[in-house]
C-alpha cells in the first residue's frame, strides 16, 4: 500500500521509500523514514495534494510524492 | 580586539531573522551571497565579556534556511557551501523548540563539520504553551555543545548567547560528538586506532577523519590518497564498510547515515523532551480544518485576495487625494516663483508633475505590499500553494509558483528573484516567463487612471479585479503553452513544510513594507525623474516657430474668448505633433493603429519600457498640456475621457497588462533566466501577445458596444 492510498484521518506506519536520493534526501530532511507514523491531515480536492502529520511536522506532498511512500495502516 | 565570526544556521521558520533582530545595538547589513542572489543579513556588534575582561567584536552572517545540508533548494546549497568553504569561527544553530526532533536532524549534520558549535532553543515561550518541556542541560551533555534556552520574540536568552559565544570561541576546539549505531562506533573505533598507532597527522581530530573515511567523503578520499598510510587503512576501511552493509538492507552510504542522524536526533529528543499536556488541537490545526478544507480552501483564498484589491483601492483613494492636492500646490508655487518661462515649465510641468504622478501611488502600493508581507509571515502562503498545486500543476507551473506570482502583483523585480525557490529549471523558466503577465504595482496607476476614467469610481474596484484575474489566467494559459511546446522535461518533487500559523511580527512586516516603500520611491526619485524629464523635453522641443506665428496671428483675429480657448489648444497640439515625441510616436503609430491607438497612446507605451510608472506621467504631459488653457475640463480623467474611445480604451489596458516589464524587472530577468537570448524570447514573446490580445479585445469591444 501507497501514501497516496490513505484517506484523510487514516494513520500508518512507513515500510519502504522507492524515491531517487534527490528525494530521499529530501523525505529524511523532513523525518520522512521508514518506522515512522504519518497522520493523514488533508487532501486537496481530486487529491493532487496530500497534507500529512509526522511528528510535529506538517508536510504537504503532492499525489506523485506520496506514491513513492509504501505504508502499512496502523 | 578580537573578532568572532559567527554563522548562524537552522532550518526555516525557526526565527533566524527575529534572533538577528533582537540584537540590540548591532549594526545591520543586508546585501547578497557572491555569485547568487540569496539576501545575505550579517550584524556586527562589540561585546565585553566579563570573564575574560575583554571586548569582542561579534560578526554574525545569518545563513539562508536550511531543513539540511544538500542542494535540494537555492538556500541549502548556499548554506551547505558557506559551511564547507567559508572562513568563520563558530557555527550558532538555531533550532525550534516546538519541533525539535526535526531541527535536531541538521544540528546533528552540524555537528558533522567538526567546526566549534552553539545550539540556540529558540521559541521556549511558545513550547511552554504547548506544554513542552525541554531538558537542556541533558541536551548540551548529549550533544556535546552548549545549549542556550532563548526567545527571540521576547528578546530572551541573547546575553547569554552572547557570553556562550565567546566562550565557545576560546576553546581550542569542538566538543560536538555525534554517536552512531554500534556497527559504526565499532568501525570509527578500529580506524581511530589505526591512526593513533601510525602517529598520522591529521588536520582534523582522529574521528572526525575517520567518520569521513566511512561516509566516502570524496575530499579526503583525495586528501589522503598521495599518502603512504593510504594503502593500509583501504583494507581497513573496505572490511569496516562490508561489516557496515551486513547490518544495512541498502549499500547506499547516504541513506545509512541519514538513518544514523535521524536515529540520533530521535534518541536525543526522546531524552531530554518531556509533553506535559497533550492538548487535543492546537490552533493551527483548527485554523487548516478552515483554510485548507477542501470545498472551503480556494473560495477563501478568492475572497482573501478580492478584499485585498478592493482594500487597496478604497483605502487607498483617501491618501492619494491629498498627494495630488499637494503636488498640484507645488507645482502653482513653482510657477509662481520661477515664473512661466522654460525653467518654470521644467520645474512644475516636467519635474513636479512628473514625481507627483509617481508619489501618488505610494498608498496602493502600501497597502499591497502589506497584504501580501501577512501572507507571508503569518504561513498562510504556504497553504496557498498546498490548496493551488492541483491546478498549477496541470500548467507546468509547481504550487511554490505561486509566491513569486503573487509577489508579481507587488512588483516583478523581487518576483523574478523569488522564482529561485523552484528548483526545476524547467518549472522555473515557464514562471518567469508568465511572471510578467502578474500585474506589477506600477501597472496600477495606469489601470486605476483608466478604470477611473471610463467606468466610474463605483465600478473601478470591480475592473481592477477583473483585470488581474483575467492578467493571470493568460499567464496560465501561457504557461500550459510553453510547458506544451518549449519547455519539456522532468519535473520538481512537491515536498514542502507547513508552518506554525503565527501572528505576524510587525517588526518583520515593517522591514518588508518600508524596504519595498523604499525602493519603489528611489526608482520614481532617479530613473522615473529621468524619464519624466525626458518625456517633457522631447514633447516640448523641436519648437516650430512656424506654427507659433501662424496660431498668434488666428488667435488675435478670434472672436469670442471660446475660440480663442480651442486654438490656444490647436496649437500645442499642433507643435506637440512635431516634437521628438510627437515624431517617434507618429513612426510606431501604423504598428498601433490596428488596435485603435493614437500616437499619444504609442508614445505612452514606448516610454512605459523604461518604467511602468512613466506612462501615466507622459499621458500627464501629453494631455494636460492640451487643456492646461481649459480650466473647465480638469484633469487627465477628463483629458482621457474626450480623446480616447472605449474599445481603445480597454485595447490598452490589455496591452498594458501583457506587454514587458520595466528596464530594471528586465534586466533582473535576464541575470535569472540565464542570458539576454531570453530577455530576446520575452520581447518578442509579451509584445506579440500583447499585440494580438489587445486587437481582439478592441475588436470585441468594437462589437459589444456597437462603434
Amino acid at each position: 500500500m501507497v501514501l497516496s492510498e490513505l484517506h484523510k484521518g487514516d494513520k500508518a506506519e512507513i515500510v519502504k521509500l522507492k524515491a531517487n536520493k534527490t528525494l530521499r534526501d529530501r523525505f529524511a530532511s523532513f523525518g520522512i523514514l521508514p518506522g515512522e507514523q504519518v497522520v493523514i491531515r488533508e487532501c486537496s480536492l481530486a487529491k493532487q495534494t496530500i497534507e500529512v502529520e509526522i511528528g510535529t511536522t506538517i508536510i504537504a506532498l503532492r499525489k506523485e510524492e506520496a506514491d513513492k511512500i509504501e505504508v502499512e495502516t496502523t | 580586539m578580537k573578532k568572532i565570526k559567527v554563522a548562524l544556521a537552522g532550518q526555516p521558520n525557526v526565527g533566524k531573522s527575529s534572533l538577528v533582530n533582537a540584537i540590540s545595538d548591532a549594526r545591520l547589513k543586508v546585501g547578497n551571497f557572491s555569485g547568487v542572489t540569496v539576501d545575505k543579513t550579517e550584524v556586527e556588534f562589540v561585546y565585553h565579556d566579563p570573564r575574560q575582561d575583554a571586548d569582542y567584536e561579534i560578526h554574525i552572517i545569518d545563513l539562508p534556511g536550511a531543513y539540511s545540508l544538500t542542494d535540494y533548494t537555492i538556500e541549502e546549497k548556499v548554506t551547505k557551501q558557506f559551511l564547507r568553504n567559508d572562513d568563520y569561527d563558530i557555527i550558532v544553530n538555531v533550532v525550534d523548540a516546538t519541533n525539535l526532533q526535526r531541527n535536531l536532524l541538521l544540528t546533528t549534520q552540524l555537528m558533522e563539520t567538526g567546526r566549534k558549535m552553539i545550539v540556540v532553543l529558540n521559541m521556549m515561550d511558545e513550547a511552554q504553551k504547548e506544554g513542552i518541556e525541554i531538558d537542556a542541560e541533558q541536551l548540551a551533555r548529549i550533544l556535546g555543545v552548549p545549549v542556550i534556552k532563548a526567545s527571540a520574540a521576547q528578546g530572551e536568552g541573547i546575553d547569554a548567547l552572547k557570553s556562550a559565544m565567546v566562550e565557545v570561541y576560546e576553546k581550542p576546539q569542538t566538543t560536538a560528538k555525534v554517536i552512531y549505531s554500534d556497527v559504526i562506533e565499532e568501525e570509527i573505533a578500529r580506524i581511530v586506532a589505526f591512526l593513533e598507532e601510525k602517529h598520522y597527522r591529521s588536520p582534523i581530530p582522529y574521528r572526525q577523519l575517520a567518520v569521513r573515511l566511512l561516509q566516502e567523503d570524496t575530499d579526503w578520499y583525495k586528501q589522503m590518497h598521495d599518502e603512504p598510510i593510504w594503502i593500509e587503512i583501504l583494507p581497513i576501511l573496505r572490511e569496516g564498510l562490508q561489516h557496515i552493509y551486513l547490518h544495512s538492507e541498502t549499500k547506499d552510504l547516504d541513506a545509512i547515515f541519514a538513518d544514523e542522524h535521524f536515529a540520533f536526533a530521535k534518541g536525543a529528543k526522546m531524552e531530554v523532551m518531556a509533553l506535559h499536556s497533550m492538548r487535543a488541537k492546537n490552533p493551527t490545526q483548527k485554523i487548516d480544518k478552515l483554510l485548507i478544507n477542501k470545498f472551503l480552501g480556494i473560495p477563501l483564498f478568492l475572497f482573501f485576495m478580492w478584499a485585498l484589491f478592493q482594500l487597496t483601492f478604497t483605502l487607498g483613494a483617501v491618501p492619494m487625494d491629498w498627494i495630488d492636492a499637494g503636488f498640484g500646490w507645488l507645482g502653482e508655487q513653482a510657477h509662481a516663483l520661477l515664473g512661466d518661462g522654460i525653467l518654470g515649465q521644467v520645474v512644475a510641468d516636467g519635474i513636479i508633475a512628473g514625481v507627483g504622478a509617481v508619489v501618488m501611488f505610494l498608498p496602493n502600493i502600501l497597502i499591497l505590499f502589506l497584504g501580501i508581507a501577512l501572507l507571508e509571515t503569518t504561513g498562510y502562503m504556504a497553504r496557498v500553494a498546498f490548496l493551488l498545486d492541483g491546478f498549477f500543476h496541470k500548467f507546468g507551473l509547481h504550487g511554490k509558483s505561486f509566491i513569486p506570482l503573487v509577489t508579481g502583483f507587488g512588483c516583478t523585480v523581487p518576483a523574478y528573484m523569488a522564482a529561485r525557490t523552484l528548483k526545476n529549471e524547467r518549472e522555473r523558466l515557464i514562471t518567469l516567463f508568465i511572471l510578467g503577465f502578474m500585474s506589477c504595482g506600477a501597472r496600477l496607476p495606469i489601470y486605476v487612471l483608466f478604470a477611473g476614467a471610463f467606468f466610474g469610481q463605483g465600478q473601478a474596484g470591480n475592473i481592477l479585479f477583473l483585470i488581474y484575474i483575467s492578467g493571470a489566467l493568460l499567464g496560465l494559459v501561457m504557461a500550459k503553452m510553453l510547458k506544451t511546446f518549449v519547455f519539456k522535461g522532468e519535473e520538481e518533487p512537491f515536498v514542502m513544510e507547513m508552518p506554525k500559523y503565527r501572528w505576524p511580527s510587525w517588526r518583520l512586516i515593517w522591514h518588508t513594507v518600508y524596504g519595498q516603500a523604499l525602493s519603489y520611491l528611489k526608482k520614481a526619485g532617479t530613473f522615473i525623474l529621468a524619464a519624466s524629464i525626458l518625456v517633457w523635453f522631447a514633447s516640448n522641443y523641436p519648437r516650430s516657430e512656424a506654427i507659433a506665428s501662424t496660431y498668434a496671428a488666428r488667435i488675435e483675429h478670434a472672436a469670442t474668448p471660446e475660440q480663442k480657448q480651442h486654438l490656444q489648444n490647436e496649437e500645442i497640439s499642433a507643435q506637440l505633433e512635431q516634437s521628438y515625441l510627437g515624431r517617434i510616436g507618429k513612426a510606431t503609430e501604423p504598428f498601433f493603429a490596428p488596435l485603435g491607438f493614437d500616437w499619444r497612446m504609442s508614445v505612452a507605451l514606448e516610454a512605459g519600457l523604461a518604467a511602468k510608472e512613466v506612462v501615466v506621467s507622459t499621458l500627464g504631459v501629453l494631455y494636460a498640456q492640451g487643456d492646461s488653457a481649459d480650466e473647465q475640463n480638469g484633469g487627465l480623467i477628463a483629458a482621457l475621457r474626450n480623446n480616447i474611445s472605449l474599445p481603445a480604451a480597454i485595447a490598452f489596458i490589455v496591452f498594458v497588462m501583457i506587454y514587458l516589464p520595466c528596464f530594471a524587472a528586465s534586466a533582473v530577468f535576464t541575470r535569472e533566466a540565464g542570458g539576454w537570448k531570453y530577455l530576446v524570447y520575452l520581447f518578442f514573446f509579451t509584445t506579440g501577445t500583447a499585440w494580438v490580445m489587445a486587437l481582439l479585445a478592441y475588436h470585441i469591444t468594437r462589437v459589444i458596444v456597437g462603434v
